[in-house]
């Protein structure tokens, strides 16, 4: 049954499907803490600390975060190996072109693919900054979130990706919501104006939620 | 009017085809795309020339035999099929583009003609009911809700002409399928392969080689029947069901 699943066009569709629900889940919960920034350094890292302390005294130190690391790169690494075989499908099923072309999607749906190609790579980046403190501009510090992002936010470069990188997410689910929808069966004629609203709506509070942290430490309130 | 046409021209399936380019003098605006067609045709063959290939058979719209991209909309401009498009919808002096559904599941065979024998082959996995022979039942038997009888309706319009299939970026068949699967589906005549229909349909669908679904609309736009972009979730949900009922 789940290599049938796996093997149909349909089966991979509800797997991108359920596993983008999940990825705008981690979103929004990962938007409201970081909407903590705005409430000082003591908040934030407080929230911070907490996420490794979550779930004790049942779940030993980190073991929380681990878990939803693990689920989370599950869920991407299920989301683009689908996208991926989907795509190659896709183009092959179209081996010649028409000669007269027209544009006509939206440019959310038309930029799906070269956008969760951005996001991929949008979403090592931000770990290597801000998490491993790989690549991060003038010393990382260990259990100091605040002041890490907002040395991020500090660069013009960080600025910049970061900010390409939420415009591009925030397409992404406008219409990866309302396509996860239509794929799991839950869209329907009278349904369809509440499920391209909630798409909207989300895509532009994610959006605009991240967003305001750069320019929160670029307008110097978070600081 | 006087029109530049630019028409795929492609001799067989194994020789690459390109694009030729006509011009066709007095061309009524009462004319059908199709009777444009023939015009050109006539012309080419009093020239000597191979007349121009293209499907078409009823020329009333009912059939699904006609095709077509034009300017790169299939059934043309208008929301109907190529055979009801009539030269009005065009301006004197128009440079037009002629090409043939393109899709790997739809070969080009000859210029403008494609073989859609893949939709059959989706059919015969499922889009049939098991019903006994002989003389027809009492309608009346089978009570059907008025609702559902609506809902059987709206998607058995579908004539199976392809545009969905032609006008999806990657070419994929999932308006076709779930019309035909929607149709049967909701009736209490196809509940008894309500669950195979769906499994078997859509895994033919994958095996001929259509692409998948991106839910770009495209099809539904381009849908001569107006077969709506919500025949394809209603189709999701019946597999997901069908998935979950039906251990294979």
């Amino acid at each position: 049954m789940a290599l049938t699943f796996w093997q149909s066009t349909l089966g991979k569709k509800i797997v991108m499907g359920v596993t983008g629900l999940i990825m705008i889940g981690y979103l929004c919960a990962h938007l409201l803490g970081n909407m903590k920034i705005f409430f000082g350094p003591g908040e934030f890292n407080g929230y911070g600390h907490w996420l490794r302390v979550m779930g004790a005294p049942v779940l030993h130190h980190q073991w929380g975060l681990w878990i939803a690391r693990i689920v989370l790169v599950a869920a991407v690494v299920l989301h683009a190996v689908s996208a991926y075989q989907l795509s190659r499908r896709d183009i092959k099923a179209r081996p010649q072109g028409y000669v007269h072309a027209k544009p006509r999607m939206s440019y959310a749906t038309r930029t799906m693919r070269w956008g969760g190609v951005i996001l991929a790579l949008f979403i090592v980046w931000h770990i290597l900054d801000l998490t491993t403190g790989t690549t991060h501009s003038g010393g990382f510090q260990e259990g100091h979130p605040y002041q890490n992002v907002v040395d991020t936010f500090s660069t013009w470069y960080g600025n910049v990706i970061y900010i390409v990188a939420m415009l591009a997410m925030g397409m992404h689910v406008q219409h990866g919501f309302w396509s996860a929808a239509q794929t799991l069966g839950a869209g329907s004629r009278s349904r369809d104006r509440a499920l391209k609203a909630t798409a909207n709506g989300l895509a532009i509070l994610l959006t605009a939620g991240f967003i305001s942290i750069p320019v929160g430490v670029m307008t110097g309130v978070v600081s | 009017m006087k029109l530049t046409l630019r028409v795929w021209r492609q001799k067989n399936a194994d020789t690459p085809g390109a694009m030729a380019t006509y011009q066709l003098d007095g061309v009524s605006q009462d004319m059908s795309f199709l009777e444009m067609l023939d015009i050109l045709n006539e012309e080419l063959i009093v020239k000597g020339e191979e007349p121009v290939a293209f499907d078409h058979d009823c020329r009333e719209g009912i059939c699904g035999a006609c095709s077509l991209v034009i300017n790169g909309d299939a059934h043309g401009p208008e929301r109907t099929t190529t055979c009801q498009l009539h030269m009005r919808s065009f301006q004197d002096g128009d440079t037009i583009d002629i090409e043939p559904w393109r899709a790997s599941a739809f070969p080009v065979i000859k210029d403008l003609v494609v073989d859609r024998s893949a939709f059959d082959r989706v059919i015969q996995a499922g889009g049939f009911i098991t019903a006994p022979t002989g003389a027809a039942p009492e309608a009346h038997a089978t009570p059907v809700p008025k609702a559902d009888a609506d809902f059987a309706f709206e998607h058995a319009e579908c004539i199976g002409c392809g545009a969905c299939v032609a006008a999806c970026p990657n070419g994929a068949a999932m308006l076709f399928t779930s019309a035909k699967v929607n149709h049967l589906n909701v009736l209490p005549q196809g509940s008894p392969e309500r669950e195979t229909r769906v499994l078997d349909m859509v895994s033919q669908m994958d095996a001929e080689g259509f692409g998948g679904c991106t839910l770009t609309g495209e099809c539904a736009t381009a849908c001569p029947k107006g077969i709506p972009l919500f025949s394809i979730t209603a189709m999701n949900k019946e597999w997901l069901r069908a998935t979950r009922k039906v251990k294979r």
